[in-house]
């Protein structure tokens, strides 16, 4: 309980102590929390911006798949167009050539009918003309005749 | 020891509570600046480099990076003094300096009140080996370390006073504080803050050294159980003993948390203006 001279020396080596503290402790301490704590923030800043950017993403996919789905039904339905109007073209064209097919038969049917008639009838003519020499032989003139039979042949027509 | 007998239960106290100071024998006068006492000295400069190693050991390896335990623990530290001179020190100049005192204040005193956990013979006992009769090995049950440390704190206090309000100002204060400006009640104001300055002064550098004291005393007496020989004093010196350091791990933590807290807050008081 008694004192004496330590006192003033505690004094002096307390602030000799303090001193030390303040000029090669604490700075390189504080500065050391001081950039971690920046570190943390910027670290938990890009975490954000990262969580944002994937979110951002995730929306882009979302679109990006909804627009594809879409084209993709946009050519479905023009691929059918299309096939529906390639059938209808086939089906015009085939019907057209059917017809063009029948008119042609048709046509060389009537052009064989036409040349069937005539050379029937010219052989009717011969016929005639071979039935009549045969029964009016003997005062025939051809050629006073002919006029007769090519009038019947008219005729015959 | 000297007398050849057992000492006396009295005696051994009595013994154990003398410094090993420059005379050679305990101190007679209540004050005499011309006696020093070596044993308070020496494992306070001890304990304060101590300090600063640790400190300063954690401080260069300071990274910004992943901290290790060591790092962590001291920055937990650094943290927590920052923290409490943020709050009550407002001027981040001073802070520059008050802080890192508070720190230093805090480390020291809690290594220094350890001191106390020692077995309380047991450097004595080891200095007794090399001829030294008398050891006190707790600087802070020591009042000039108590004081020298709260003086050390009214220092700052007035250097702190004067730098923030200026000489004028703070002499101002000094007379108008705290009942008012009217020169009637000037002397009574400069009395009050008289009166103020001492009080916190002693009862700073009193808490700690009255605690301690009292700590290292209650400790001796305990060792004075043990000391019987006997079952009975064995078994009580087990159990009080380890009662005893357990709470004590609790007072000396708290103890140099308090003086720490203190002198933030006397030296935030400096920076306040009445």
């Amino acid at each position: 309980m008694n004192l004496n001279a330590t006192l003033v020396a505690q004094l002096v080596v307390f602030f000799i102590l303090a001193w030390f503290t303040m000029k090669f402790v604490w700075p390189p301490i504080v500065k050391a929390l001081d950039e971690r704590a920046l570190k943390i923030a910027d670290g938990l800043a890009a975490a954000d911006k990262a969580k944002a950017d994937l979110s951002l993403a995730e929306k882009k996919v979302v679109e990006e798949l909804r627009k594809a789905r879409e084209s993709a039904g946009d050519v479905r339905v023009s691929a059918e167009k299309q096939a529906a109007a390639l059938i209808d073209e086939a089906r015009a064209e085939a019907a057209r050539i059917v017809t063009q097919a029948r008119e042609a038969a048709e046509a060389e049917a009537g052009v064989a009918a036409q040349r069937a008639k005539e050379a029937l009838r010219d052989q009717v003519a011969q016929l005639a003309v071979a039935g009549a020499e045969k029964i009016l032989r003997k005062e025939i003139n051809a050629q006073a005749h002919a006029d007769l039979l090519a009038n019947l042949k008219q005729e015959l027509q | 020891m000297e007398t050849g007998h057992a000492p006396t239960s009295s005696e051994y106290i009595v013994h154990h509570l003398t410094h090993l100071n420059s005379t050679g024998h305990a101190q007679k006068a209540v004050i005499d600046w011309s006696v020093l006492n070596i044993d308070s000295m020496f494992y306070s400069v001890v304990l304060g480099i101590i300090t600063l190693y640790f400190l300063w050991r954690a401080a260069s390896k300071a990274t910004s990076g992943v901290p290790g335990r060591f790092q962590a623990a001291v920055e937990i530290l650094v943290e927590m003094v920052a923290d409490q001179a943020k709050g009550i020190v407002h001027s981040a100049e001073s802070r520059k300096f008050v802080a890192p005192v508070a720190l230093t204040v805090f480390v020291w005193i809690f290594l220094m009140n350890a001191m106390d956990l020692l077995p309380v013979d047991l450097l004595p006992r080891i200095g007794a080996l090399f001829g030294i009769h008398y050891m006190r090995v707790v600087p802070s049950a020591d009042l000039n370390m108590t004081l020298g440390l709260s003086i050390g704190v009214l220092l700052m206090c007035l250097y702190y006073n004067v730098k923030i309000k200026g000489f004028g100002g703070w002499v101002h204060e000094l007379f108008t504080a705290p009942f008012g400006s009217h020169p009637l009640l000037y002397p009574v104001n400069f009395v009050m803050q008289m009166i103020e300055f001492l009080a916190k002064t002693v009862s700073h550098g009193m808490r700690l050294f009255g605690n301690m004291y009292a700590g290292e005393l209650v400790f001796m007496l305990i060792a004075l159980l043990g000391g019987t020989a006997t079952v009975m004093g064995f078994v009580g010196h087990v159990i009080a003993g380890s009662i005893w350091a357990v709470f004590h791990i609790l007072i000396i933590t708290l103890q140099a948390f308090i003086f720490m807290m203190l002198t933030l807050v006397y030296i935030g008081q400096a920076h306040e203006s009445h």
